[in-house]
């Protein structure tokens, strides 16, 4: 029998609206921000004004007179009721990090690192109470930059670490020195990433809530993993898990910075349980550029080697990134460094590489997980080097990479970094965005419109995305991060479902997909299924949503969550029908002959008698209307996805000014569930990789002091600067599972800042000149060029 | 400090009076003292727009204002204009095509689309774009935006005589 995924009456696939957005529409959504509980003090923190010093005296007696102060802390105070964290994970060998506190405790290692924390009636007076703390600090060396983070000279931010390398991994596949040695050309480069955040619209925000009578902790949190949170308060309060509740209510935009545990959060809960009172705090702009998570920041030397006939032969790289003073706790800050080693040169059958990464400590802002975590970097480099080698030897972009890209019908393969394909399509989404954009015809007229001095460039990246992690990500290196994440069905008795799903729910429309497989599972009308989410009272013990991994694995649990609550179903129906149940099917929530989809009893009918005449059920029969599944991905570490981006754009020479005329996405996440919904994420996703390929930058100085710390300053990209994106898919689904879905979330990410950098040296290459750092701004094209 | 100031102001409306310490910003005022938490706050210093509401017809950046500059104004939010029906094609125009993921840029993009609208005509793609472009989304690619005002716009020009 077919799946009846893929029957005519099947909703997955299916371009639906989301429910429920009225109320975001409305200004009726609860983000944390908004919510208001009794007796509710608000936070301020006092931030270390400096990248790195000693704490001298503090002196809190003028701060707490203040009008409206109910207390005031010093790191010594949470130190106290918290216990330090440490972010590494055994499975990341050798990586290293320093105790990590709430508020600092003697020394700041960041501009931004909070050191005091005033609760008040009112953020304002919790403010103005902050001018009044008496505070000495002594000012020791920044360690800013992370080129000289590992000289001699240089002081070492943890001396009971020993040196300021915090992770290093070395890797070779094949032999590449004799790959390299029997190239025909080879090409290096040096390509530098900026340090960029994310810059979720609304800001950080918790509510902390200690109730003294229950002995619990209710933690409203903006969060994309409650699970996770939940297991960090208890471990480092001293809690059990059961005395702990996080809820993510409406969150405004996570993209995996609010996947992490912040100090400042940590702060909030303590002084939560210290008070016995609801805490609040939201992080306010400035605070958010230099506290929230940053990402990126690589320094990668690169070479690849090319035969004349386009074969490339290998790929090398040296890759070096600063994290900050700590490696941020539980994730680490490992992960990005590890998926570049692991990802470049993917697309590609090739078999020699080496690489090596070092990741240093700074007293910068503390980098970790953002979107697309470690894939932009390496298409970036892996396309740039394509690109350049096809220029190096005279051959098409298209053409290099048709010649090596992993033929379609090679899977199931292994990269040379040993990641595991269990099927991708890189040559038919080449083929398909080729007639998307129109290729010959877009060449035909860039050399038009060169001849007439006006300069327009096409840039091509093909990427893959790891997607529906398993353990290996987290689990295995001792996180308490759930990999398998499961749903619980029920049937009311209304003839309405209600779906508890571990995913959680961050704008992407996770309840919308969710509620789309759970009713095509079971046969009911969408309409009669709701999702709850993002509650650890309420939900099955899940990871969350991250990684791509909401669709894949959340999505495969409701669907068999919603196949067995259907045979619980068929079961009682064929028995109060006295008919096989294998005989009976579920449409449009009335039960029906399988056969001539007669009807013969609704759901409703059902459920009214199991719950209020189950005296008039046939004897012994105890009906289950609730049906529960968890799901894990067994067969391969991760599901990996692929796809290919291109950019059209125009540059000026005279200003250095780059205009963002179209951008095409082809990607391949296996079974579309809600393509309306996936489109415009992956556009999303995309003018991230926009705003890092030309504007967003975490600039810094000398001395570590961020530059960039507002919106005013640091620039994210607008409607008028983003081009019309077009999407397309095919589509390879996983046999893992029965749904057939990858992730689909970081897709736009991975490969745009790659699309647009070839595009500019696509544009520049009459001129002889190459761009091998983001973002690119009209300065750094007039560089280029020589202009200034 | 300076000492707090009754104002009297409109609101979606309802008229209100209230005491407020001088340094209080309107998009605060209508959040904190009157629950109207359909106002964001992403930035507070007048850049990405999630603050927008309508002073006296026009829209403003909440948190640029002062509440006490409001005094003796009419202020409209994203509850009132979504009570009064003004953008009910509008929201279902964003909601048919997916015009939002996080939903916390959207209030104010509704109001700024809604500013452009009442203008009457058909704008095109990029006039849309350049209206939007005082307001950060970073959530979506802006481009089902753009489709939902376009739309929007269309139909209201159907619909005129
Ligand atoms: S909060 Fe007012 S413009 Fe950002
Ligand atoms: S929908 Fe999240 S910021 Fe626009």
């Amino acid at each position: 029998m077919s799946s009846p995924l893929d029957a005519p009456s099947s909703l997955v696939g299916r371009p639906l609206p989301r429910p429920n957005l009225a109320r975001l529409m409305q200004g009726r959504a609860q983000y944390v921000s908004d919510l208001v509980l009794p007796r509710m003090l608000h936070l301020a923190f006092l931030r270390s004004p400096h990248a790195h010093a000693r704490i001298g005296a503090i002196d809190l007696a003028a701060a707490r007179a203040m009008p409206g102060v109910a207390a005031v802390f010093t790191g010594a105070d949470l130190a106290a009721v918290v216990t330090p964290w440490v972010g590494v994970l055994s499975h990341l060998k050798g990586l290293k990090s320093a105790p990590q506190y709430p508020l600092a405790v003697e020394r700041a290692c960041w501009q931004g690192e909070a050191v005091a924390a005033v609760a008040a009636r009112s953020r304002a007076e919790a403010e103005d109470a902050l001018d009044h703390i008496g505070i000495t600090y002594e000012p020791l060396p920044p360690v800013a930059d992370m080129e000289t983070a590992l000289d001699p000279a240089t002081p070492v931010i943890h001396p009971a670490l020993g040196d300021n390398l915090a992770f290093e991994r070395r890797f070779t596949a094949g032999d590449p020195d004799a790959a390299f040695a029997a190239a025909d050309a080879v090409v290096t480069a040096d390509f530098r990433f900026a340090r960029h955040t994310g810059v979720t619209l609304e800001p950080r925000a918790i509510v902390a809530d200690w109730n003294r009578a229950e002995q619990r902790l209710t933690v409203h949190q903006g969060h994309q993993a409650p699970h996770m949170m939940q297991d960090v308060y208890a471990r480092h309060l001293g809690l059990d898990l059961a005395q702990v509740r996080v809820v993510c209510h409406d969150v405004g935009g996570s993209f995996g910075l609010k996947v992490h545990a912040y100090p400042d959060e940590m702060a909030t809960v303590a002084i939560a349980r210290l008070l016995g009172r609801p805490v609040r705090f939201v992080a306010d702009r400035l605070e958010s550029f230099t506290t929230d998570i940053h990402a990126r920041d690589h320094r990668v030397t690169a070479r690849i080697g090319i035969m004349r006939d386009g074969r490339i032969t290998g790929f090398e790289i040296d890759d070096l990134t600063g994290i900050g003073p700590y490696s941020v706790y539980p994730r680490t800050s490992a992960v990005e460094a590890n998926q570049v080693v692991n990802l470049v040169g993917g697309p590609y059958a090739v078999a020699d590489y080496r690489a090596r990464t070092r990741v240093v400590f700074q007293t910068k802002t503390p980098m970790c997980q953002y979107r697309a975590v470690g894939h932009p970097i390496a298409t970036s480099i892996t396309e740039g080097l394509v690109d350049l080698a096809a220029a190096r030897i005279g051959m098409d972009p298209v053409s290099v990479r048709r010649r090596n890209l992993i033929r379609d019908d090679a899977y199931p393969c292994d990269s040379a970094t040993g990641m595991k394909f269990e099927r991708l399509s890189h040559h038919a989404a080449l083929d398909k965005l080729l007639v998307m954009m129109d290729y010959d015809r877009l060449r035909a007229e860039q050399a038009r419109l060169r001849a007439a001095g006006v300069q327009r460039g096409i840039g091509i990246a093909s990427f893959i995305e790891i997607t529906n992690p398993g353990p290996a990500f987290y689990g295995v290196g001792g996180a308490r991060i759930s990999a398998q994440d499961g749903a619980t069905l029920r049937l009311d008795p209304g003839g309405f479902v209600t779906c508890q799903t571990g995913v959680t729910e961050q704008g992407q429309g996770t309840e919308a997909i969710i509620a789309q497989i759970v009713a095509t599972a079971l046969g009911v009308p969408v309409a009669r299924v709701r999702v709850m989410l993002g509650d650890t009272d309420v939900t099955p013990y899940g990871g969350g949503t991250w990684a791509s991994r909401g669709a894949g694995i959340g999505g495969e649990a409701a669907w068999r969550a919603g196949r067995a609550l259907r045979d619980n179903v068929l079961a009682v129906a064929g028995s109060i029908l006295q008919a096989p149940p294998e005989g009976l099917d579920i449409a449009d929530g009335v039960i029906v002959d399988a056969a001539d989809r007669r009807a013969r009893l609704p759901l409703d009918e059902l459920a009214r008698l199991v719950y209020f005449r189950p005296d008039t059920l046939p004897g012994g029969m105890q009906p289950e209307l609730v049906a529960t599944r968890h799901y894990l991905p067994r067969d391969y570490p991760f599901a990996f996805t692929n796809g290919v981006q291109a950019s059209w754009l125009e540059l000026d020479p005279q200003t250095g000014f780059v205009r963002l005329l179209r951008h095409w996405v082809v990607e391949d996440c296996g079974r579309v569930i809600n393509p309306l919904l996936l489109d415009e994420q992956i556009r999303g996703g995309v003018v991230q990789g926009l705003g890092a390929a030309l504007f967003e930058h975490c600039r810094y100085d000398a001395e570590g002091q961020m530059l960039t710390a507002s919106m005013a300053d640091y620039l994210v990209p607008m409607a008028g600067e983003v081009p019309e994106i077009d999407i397309g898919h095919v589509v390879s689904p996983t046999a893992e599972s029965a749904l057939g879905a990858k992730g689909a979330g970081e897709a736009g990410t991975a490969g745009a800042a790659a699309a647009v950098a070839n595009a500019v040296n696509d544009a520049l290459r009459p001129f002889g000149a190459v761009i091998t750092e983001i973002p690119i701004t009209p300065e750094t094209v007039l560089r280029a060029l020589g202009r200034v | 400090m300076m000492r707090d100031i009754t104002i009297t102001l409109a609101v979606n409306g309802e008229s209100i009076t209230q005491t407020v310490p001088p340094r209080l910003h309107l998009a605060d005022f209508v959040r904190e003292r009157l629950g109207l938490t359909g106002t964001h706050l992403g930035c507070e210093h007048g850049v990405c727009g999630a603050c927008t509401l309508r002073l006296d017809g026009a829209i403003v950046r909440g948190c640029l204002v002062l509440a006490v500059q409001a005094d003796g104004g009419s202020v409209e939010t994203i509850e009132g204009v979504t009570d009064s029906g003004e953008i009910a094609d509008l929201q279902a125009a964003f909601h048919q095509r997916n015009a939002l993921q996080c939903g916390f840029c959207t209030p104010a993009m509704l109001l700024t689309a809604q500013d452009l609208l009442r203008r009457g005509g058909v704008p095109d793609r990029a006039a849309i774009r350049e209206h939007l472009s005082g307001n950060y989304c970073r959530c979506t690619g802006y481009q089902a935006i753009v489709e939902a005002v376009e739309a929007t716009a269309r139909a209201r020009a159907q619909a005129a005589p």
